[in-house]
């Protein structure tokens, strides 16, 4: 099980472990809205049996300190990323777009605030 | 410190010239001050080294539960107890957030768990000191919880980019550990002839193993400048620990008690204080696993391990379960 975040690691420390590795919980991925209307925010991840237990444990992991008032669990497993392969064609397309920043465009002092 | 003793698995630092294009770019992101993320290209080195420091420091992080737990039953008032119970939790929830940030790299939880219990991982020195009076409370707080601060407050501009992110977190609650510890040692310091007392055996217990867990001498450290080139030491040992003396030697005079070093003298010329280095064969017992309560932090590490396996498997079996149910509902 690993984090969208995850890269793969090759190394022979980290080699995968065949029974150690059954008993793991799944990797849940959590995103937290703070008190002031902002959306929920991914701040980490952690290990749970089920959603409840994500949910519980999101709760006393991430929220000591009334950081949230409403908590998403996702298991890792079910998150699509895209990869920093993709990162030329996705984003290359709004490069020379400049037009669509406000900035563009002069508008003369006389006009005021705009 | 929490992390101490990381041993570099690279050659030496390569000179941008001598690297390949990909490392070329790699590094010339972090001289930048660019963020490294998961997905990322990184050399395999950073990649090891960085499970070696934040394994280490989460390891650092749930030991560290230990000797304070020892005080929680005994706590002197219910307030008191309240606050240590919250700190220690605190201390849980830091080797969350940062075995969290290991596991971005691709080494899984269950692996680094085996590792420490095997021995094969390392925690920081400071937590195989034990906790034999109420004092001793205070003077972790205020030291332990205090260097752990000089070091972790540049971490946040680490240059991978989930460590970065669990340091702003845990810096954001540290600093409440480090008051708590302080509190109480004004409180002793400042109480009845055997409370005093009491203070001062603590800090003469925990001063120069404080000093050790910024780790050994710069002359003595020689993995620190990779390290350094990469961004994940932000400082060298003896900078951190000589800000670490500045700081903590004026909040010693305020509570009245003496620090144990009789060497210990303000230098008008550097501007520093001029203090004795602690005993680096301790220090290399200690990592080594022969300080006073190596075998028992592991021995209780291991007991919860074994002891809580069938809760995680139960509930394992649990969720399997409902998830079946529900799906022969569907």
């Amino acid at each position: 099980m690993s984090s969208p975040e995850s890269s793969e690691y090759k190394g022979t420390e980290a080699a995968p472990h065949g029974k150690a590795r059954s008993t793991e919980w799944p990797l849940w991925e959590i995103f937290i809205r703070g008190q002031h209307g902002l959306s929920h925010r991914h701040v980490g991840s952690l290990h749970a049996a089920d959603a409840e237990m994500a949910i519980k444990n999101a709760r006393d992991v991430y929220t000591r300190r009334n950081e949230g008032v409403s908590i998403w669990a996702v298991e890792a497993s079910a998150i699509a990323a895209s990869s920093p392969e993709e990162k030329g064609a996705l984003y290359e397309p709004a490069n020379d777009k400049v037009y669509r920043h406000p900035t563009f465009f002069d508008i003369p002092d006389e006009v005021g605030a705009m | 410190m929490y992390a101490q003793m990381i041993k570099s698995t690279g050659k030496g630092i390569k000179s941008l010239d001598e690297m390949d294009p990909e490392e070329r770019a790699f590094q010339e992101r972090i001289n930048a001050g660019g963020k490294i993320e998961p997905k990322d290209w990184m050399p395999d080195g950073y990649r090891k080294n960085l499970i070696r420091q934040i394994g280490q420091h989460a390891h650092s992080e749930i030991v560290g539960q230990l000797p304070e737990g020892n005080w929680i039953t005994r706590a002197p008032t219910l307030e008191r107890k309240a606050i240590l119970l919250a700190k220690v939790q605190d201390e849980a929830g830091h080797g969350l957030y940062l075995y969290c940030a290991a596991e971005t790299l691709g080494v899984t939880r269950d692996q680094m768990t085996r590792d420490l219990l095997s021995g094969k991982m390392k925690y920081s020195s400071i937590f195989n000191y034990p906790t034999l009076t109420w004092a001793d409370m205070g003077a972790v707080g205020w030291l332990v919880d205090g260097a752990a601060i000089m070091n972790q407050v540049p971490l946040q501009r680490t240059s991978y980019g989930p460590y970065a992110r669990a340091m702003v977190r845990i810096c954001k609650e540290e600093s409440f550990h480090q008051r708590q510890g302080f509190d109480i040692m004004m409180k002793m310091a400042k109480g009845t002839e055997a409370q005093r007392k009491m203070a001062q055996d603590a800090l003469n217990r925990f001063w120069f193993p404080a000093l050790m867990m910024f780790g050994p001498s710069d002359k003595d450290s020689v993995h620190s400048a990779q390290s350094m080139a990469w961004k994940i030491k932000m400082n060298t040992n003896d900078e951190l620990r000589q800000k670490f003396v500045d700081e903590t030697v004026p909040q010693a005079e305020y509570l009245g008690l003496t620090i144990p070093d009789e060497t210990l003298k303000f230098n008008g010329e550097t501007g520093h204080y001029d203090f004795a280095e602690p005993d680096w064969e301790e220090f290399f017992q200690v990592l080594k696993g022969n300080g006073p309560c190596n075998t028992e932090r592991l021995a209780a590490r291991n007991k919860a391990w074994d002891e809580g396996r069938w809760v995680r498997e139960g509930l394992l079996a649990h969720a399997e379960k409902k998830r079946s149910r529900q799906m022969a509902a569907e």
